[in-house]
């Protein structure tokens, strides 16, 4: 199943050609996104944190849907996998929540992988088809009566928020968006080496040109299977992250919708690039209230005029929509200073 | 062992359901190579069409064969004015417009006509045959129902211009223009052909599970599911892969591993199977020559 | 000199008046009261797998309404800010916070769900935010010791379950009995009431338990699977739709057990006419609330208002359907509460007034059946009355049981 978008990972649409530019905006975001906790309410504050986390899943959905061409409606599996991590260690074994982040990376790490090498032998629809099944799957697993014990059943788990360290003077939300923030600056750097460099252009190679990659000596079926098993591992970072804000983990915050949710997020932020990601998560944390906003009597009806409507607007999704325009823009420029 | 048989007989009417949603999905594959997600909650909705006019007094057939075409007209449509703008966009994107459909379409049934059930009238007698008490006469209704129009689709697609036409216009649309086939209306007459087969399907459903606009919601994995592990492009393997889904998810949930993994359980066994034989059951496995 | 002389009797006169009108006004607002308004804040599916349950909120919508146009509660208007969380625990979460810290509601009413009511259980409770009126019956809601902010409304689930079990150990001391049940927090709940209730038969009598999930399509296989079991005694524990999948299933394979319905499904117009009303003779179950479509009522004064009201505010919907006088009867609740607070509309005394519901009589209650709270009582409902259904309506017999 490919893809069309462009496959270029740049992180910005502010055109090359004006590095000065660029600086100044990166220098702006990260002074807005530092400041905000302390001008808007709590309830703002968590809303922003969930948009981080989501943008975190949406990354690894991205890395393997986008840049990779691995389809998958059942990536919300991997995220409450994550988040029951975060959950049990935190509540049965009283681990401190910074430390469910590693356990959940490498426990998610492993099932993706695990997942990743059956799933090589199916194409497009079939691999559709099995992941969509591994959404699905999950909320039955996590109500098995067998397991109840440690996932607290239908129930759920209930945990207890964090509170900043050092006593410093801040409320447990901002310290929670710091930390997050903290969190999703390190894995988008990291994700950007990653896709950057070789290791990016050999997953795009296999998307685009599976057997011509093999002849060029890239070991499709390594990198196919890895990357199932690190955009798990964004995914369930992401989880672990989301548990702890929310503070509460139940089977029916893991339905199939969250998978299709994050997939509709990927896809309108742009699925074949890094920023994409946090436009998709803000997608999916406003554009819900939005609707409800201006319909209450059928709100998902708007929020599906809203899908159909960018995708019309914007086929390759919002980052491909801001680099044509800012590429319009900057002719634009040009053609007048003439 | 007769608890065997009464599953396998249960097994069979739901897994009808699924057949009849799989074969609307395998029309639409057929015509435009994409999976429309939005199937089930366009059969749900065109199921409420039918139900709107009965209660307002039109006899059962005359309400079906209206809804059917009202569902054609309305496949249509939405093929022309939804789906044509974003024909040339990525996969993807027309994937996030199917399921801008399906929450519209839910949305709409829900706001329109509630969320109580409502009962839908069969046509096929209600009393249970006498004697055998396995399945009811609508069940067995239903799936007569699914495998005539199983016919008449691999009837069309095998035997009729028009059919081969589409099958054209989906395989390669460059060559099929060039001999003259008018691609926009093949695909357009596509989603018109999966949308009245939904419709079909779903007023086959509705006196079993009751009408709701939640109705398809469950069934529409089981229908992806028998689709592909039949073959998508096999309309036969797609029913015969919805009545073994809804066997297998019978008799696993009964005599193997109890209800509450019985669907974990089926869809291990499907993925399982597609790992071996990765184009379904009877689907035409593509070789790549390099 | 003079002006002291003037200015002491003045100054306190001024200050008499201040007081006494203070005294006598005594008026305390919680977040969100004005003298004209109550705002106040509820979370509810509309949307999703469980957006059948979204009628309640409908409904509650309704009746106030009707109250603000007759002029509201002590002159206030109700403004009930009611979002749609989806059913899923973490939009609960960001709906509350939005309603408790930027729309500054006074409480939360009637939100439904226990694993969503969780998910802001503690949240609300450490905010002392009333969490009020919960429409699920699980049974951990009634816990003022550790809880002092949250209640719930209906009678629990394990105690409806208890008294089915009671009665099939006196009516049925063989039974073998077979159990349906959602495979959810509300399926299990009845589960352990029932199991509970038998208490050392319940090895013994239950012969089979299965359950089903909401996204199924029918439970056709389950029933099937009951049969087989040799059970006599069936306990169905669904909702509606599948309530009434399973009724019509049982009766048409041939399998005439005695049945016992949980009264979350037990509706004539919405569950046994669907389901067949000849399929549903002998069905046992338990009402607190008077069946909207069931004949008996048709000359009852309160259900003809209840009916007209129906006709006002709701026109379009299923007058069957018995999540309406539910809603209608918790919003009826609710101001009665609002109404006892007076002008002392502060979160604590909200909380202490329905903390403190004595014998409240609501006209779609079963006779005999009323509301009563205390400080160590947090469990409004607390009684049930056993019916039968005879082909055409439910005829309650026996005793009100419970409190």
């Amino acid at each position: 199943m490919q893809t069309e978008t462009t496959a270029t990972a740049t992180a910005t649409a502010v055109p090359a050609k004006l590095p000065g530019a660029r600086l100044a905006s990166w220098a702006a975001l990260a002074l807005i996104a530092c400041a905000l906790p302390f001008l808007i309410n709590g309830y703002h504050t968590f809303q922003l944190t969930l948009v981080l986390v989501y943008s975190i899943a949406l990354l690894g959905l991205n890395m393997l849907t986008g840049y990779n061409g691995q389809i998958s409606l059942g990536h919300g599996a991997f995220y409450a996998l994550g988040a029951y991590t975060a959950a049990i260690l935190m509540n049965s074994l009283d681990v401190p929540y910074w430390a469910t982040l590693p356990a959940s990376a490498a426990l998610c790490l492993v099932a993706g992988f695990l997942f990743g090498l059956p799933a090589l032998r199916l194409e497009g629809l079939y691999l559709a088809l099995a992941t969509f099944a591994l959404g699905i799957t999950m909320p039955p697993l996590l109500k098995y009566k067998h397991f109840d014990a440690l996932t607290g059943g239908s129930q759920g788990i209930v945990i207890i928020k964090p509170d900043p360290p050092f006593g410093l003077p801040i409320s447990q939300d901002q310290w929670l968006y710091f930390f997050t923030l903290v969190i999703t600056v390190a894995l988008f750097l990291l994700a950007r080496n990653l896709l950057r460099g070789r290791v990016g252009r050999a997953l795009v190679a296999i998307r685009d040109h599976p057997v011509a990659a093999e002849a060029m000596g890239v070991n499709s079926a390594l990198y196919k299977s890895l990357t199932f098993g690190v955009s798990a591992m964004y995914t369930g970072i992401a989880g672990a992250l989301g548990a702890i804000a929310v503070q509460f983990v139940a089977p029916d915050s893991f339905d199939i919708f969250l998978s299709i949710s994050f997939l509709v997020g990927s896809v309108i932020g742009g699925i074949s690039s890094i920023a994409g990601a946090v436009f998709g998560g803000a997608f999916i944390v406003f554009v819900p209230n939005i609707a409800n906003q201006i319909s209450k009597a059928a709100p998902w009806a708007i929020y599906g005029v809203f899908l159909i409507g960018f995708m019309y607007l914007m086929p390759g999704g919002i980052v491909a929509f801001l680099r044509i325009a800012g590429d319009r823009l900057l002719r634009r420029m040009r053609k007048s200073s003439r | 062992m007769s608890t065997f048989w009464a599953q396998v007989f249960s097994g069979l009417v739901t897994g009808g359901i699924y057949a009849s949603l799989a074969l609307a999905l395998v029309m639409i594959y057929q015509a435009t190579h994409h999976v429309n997600f939005a199937q089930g909650e366009m059969a749900m909705f065109s199921t409420y069409l039918a139900w709107s006019l009965i209660h307002a007094g039109m006899p059962y057939w005359f309400a079906f064969v209206l809804t059917v075409l009202i569902s054609f007209v309305g496949g249509v449509v939405i093929e022309r004015v939804i789906i044509r703008p974003v024909e040339n966009a990525p996969v993807l994107s027309v994937v996030v417009v199917f399921i801008g459909l399906l929450v519209i379409f839910n949305s709409l049934a829900g706001w329109i006509y509630t969320y109580s059930i409502k009962s839908f009238p069969s046509p096929f007698p209600s009393q249970p045959i006498s004697g055998f008490e396995y399945i009811s006469p609508h069940g067995m209704g239903a799936i007569g129902v699914t495998l005539v129009v199983l016919v008449l689709l691999y009837a069309f697609f095998r035997f009729t211009p028009l059919g081969l036409a589409m099958r054209a216009a989906a395989l390669n649309p460059a060559s099929a223009r060039l001999v003259g086939i008018r691609v926009g209306w093949m695909l357009a007459l596509g989603w018109g052909l999966a949308a009245a087969i939904g419709a079909v399907a779903g007023m086959m459903v509705a006196p079993i599970v009751y009408l709701d606009p939640n109705m398809m919601s469950g069934v529409l994995l089981y229908a992806f599911a028998a689709a592909l592990f039949g073959g998508i492009d096999s309309p036969g393997g797609a029913v015969l892969g919805g009545f073994i889904v809804g066997v297998l998810e019978n008799l696993v949930g009964a005599f193997v591993i109890g209800n509450d993994l019985k669907l974990s359980l089926a869809l291990v066994l499907i993925v399982g199977v597609l790992v071996v034989r990765p184009a379904g059951l009877f689907g035409r496995v593509l070789v790549n020559r390099v | 000199m003079k002006l002291k002389q003037v200015f002491t009797p003045a100054a306190l006169a001024i200050g008499v008046v201040l007081a006494s009108s203070s005294a006598f006004a005594a008026k305390h607002y919680g977040p969100g009261v004005t003298d004209t308004e109550i705002k106040i804040g509820q979370t509810m599916p509309y949307s999703g797998p469980a957006s059948a349950y979204g009628q309640i909120g409908k409904a509650e919508a309704a009746y106030i309404k009707m109250v603000n146009e007759e002029g509201g509660v002590n002159g206030r208007k109700i403004v009930l800010m009611s979002l749609d969380d989806g059913y899923s625990p973490p939009k609960t979460v960001e709906q509350t916070r939005k309603l408790v810290e930027e729309d500054n509601v006074l409480f939360m009413f009637g939100g439904l769900g226990t694993p969503t009511s969780t998910a802001v259980h503690k949240y609300l409770n450490a905010k002392k935010v009333p969490q009020l009126f919960l429409a699920t019956g699980a049974t951990k809601w009634g816990d003022p010791k550790h809880f002092h902010w949250t209640m719930g409304w209906q009678p629990s689930y394990q105690q409806e379950a208890r008294i089915y079990a009671a009665d099939i150990l006196k009516n049925h001391p063989h039974a073998k009995i077979g159990v349906l049940y959602q495979n959810d927090d509300y399926g299990k709940d009845y589960l352990k009431g029932l199991v509970d209730g038998l208490g050392a038969k319940a090895k013994t009598m239950i012969v089979k338990e299965v359950s089903y999930e909401t996204s199924e399509p029918t439970v056709d296989s389950q029933i099937v699977q009951l049969k087989g079991s040799g059970a006599d005694v069936f306990v169905n524990i669904t909702t509606p739709k599948f309530a009434a999948q399973a009724i019509r299933q049982a009766y048409d394979i041939g399998w005439h057990p005695v049945q016992y319905l949980n009264n979350v499904s037990n509706s004539t117009g919405a569950v046994l006419k669907p389901a067949g009303l000849e399929k549903a003779k002998g069905v046992i179950s338990t009402a607190y609330i008077k069946d909207a479509s069931d004949k008996q009522w048709d000359n009852d004064p309160d259900m003809i208002h209840f009916q007209g009201w129906m006709k006002k505010y709701m026109p379009n919907d299923d007058p069957a359907n018995n999540f309406n006088p539910y809603g209608y009867t918790v919003a009826q609740t609710l101001v009665a509460v609002l109404k006892a607070c007076g002008d002392d509309l502060t979160r604590a005394n909200v909380m202490k007034q329905a903390a403190n519901i004595h014998h409240l009589k609501l006209p779609m209650l079963l006779p005999g059946i009323t509301i009563n709270t205390s400080p160590t009582d947090y469990y409004p409902l607390q009684q049930l009355q056993l019916e039968r259904f005879d082909g055409q309506n439910w005829e309650l017999y026996g005793p009100i049981m419970g409190k």
